[in-house]
């Protein structure tokens, strides 16, 4: 999600979101890799459902996605992290379609 | 309409894209085979690549450079890990020093390449899957982002040459 698409409601969940340090420093950690939520759990001196309640606020205001994978729940970054790659992948796909016109010039080129 | 179809996967940072062309199995293999023929489109224009090193073999290596348009020369280096000719070709590619080694911190991708007969024209098929977003946007600085974006505009000649051909 991109800043400039968030209606107010959404900026403030924004807000209120990164406003947290704990919440500040799951977003870090999970832009860089992916979580569990026990996992991150044994990182703060609190409870496990208190980390919950944390990823759930980042979860609606967007930072984060999550996921179940067997009993785990996983935490990723869904921040500039996916955004970012999608802009990679968006480019990567223009050098391909133009290698690929190329190869069709070149093959062209000769009598078949 | 060359590409047929191009696949995304931002979880697992992979490209897939599938194109169709005008011409057999075998030919098509040989611009992957033949240096000469690959560093014709390998590069974006402005941007020529120069294959030194083409070992085509299962275990072999290649060794590229590009040229940018200020001179600079940007290096690559592909490992073959499988040849089944003319069908499939699998490499792994990443970024190389000045001496043409490969940088490991920057990391390595991998690309799956398979050529399918549709009775006289053939579909080739790309998967470049990366290993991390570090390595692709490090690809990308190869100079190609500039070349990219010169290269959107030569599409048209570049078609407009085939009709000549």
């Amino acid at each position: 999600m991109v800043v400039d698409q968030l209606d107010d409601a959404g900026i403030d969940r924004l807000f209120q979101a990164l406003a947290d340090p704990t919440r500040r420093d799951i977003v870090r950690r999970v832009t860089l890799g992916e979580y569990s939520v026990s996992g991150l759990a044994a990182l703060y001196a609190m409870s496990f459902a208190a980390v919950q309640k944390h990823v759930a606020v980042l979860e609606r205001a967007s930072l984060v996605s999550k996921e179940k994978r067997g009993r785990e729940q996983i935490v990723r970054g869904n921040r500039d992290g996916l955004q970012n790659v999608r802009r990679l992948l968006d480019e990567y796909e223009d050098i391909w379609r133009q290698r690929a016109a190329r190869i069709a010039d070149i093959l062209e080129e000769e009598p078949k | 309409m060359t590409v047929i179809s191009s696949t995304k996967n931002p979880e697992t940072l992979s490209l897939t894209l599938v194109a169709e062309f005008d011409a057999d199995v075998e030919r098509v293999w040989q611009i992957w085979e033949d240096p000469r023929q690959l560093e014709r489109w390998w590069g974006p224009p402005g941007y020529p690549a120069t294959f030194e090193k083409h070992e085509f073999t299962p275990g072999g290596e290649a060794g590229y450079y590009m040229t940018t348009p200020e001179g600079e020369k940007p290096r690559g280096w592909w490992r073959f890990t499988n040849i089944e000719r003319p069908h499939r070709l699998e490499f792994d590619d990443g970024f190389a020093d000045e001496n043409g080694e490969p940088v490991a911190e920057v990391g390595a991708g991998h690309a799956t390449v398979t050529l399918e007969d549709l009775g006289g024209r053939t579909r080739m098929t790309v998967q470049s899957t990366f290993e991390s977003e570090e390595q692709m946007t490090q690809m990308l600085e190869m100079g190609m982002e500039e070349g990219m974006k010169e290269a959107l505009g030569q599409v048209d000649a570049l078609l407009a040459e085939h009709s000549h051909a």
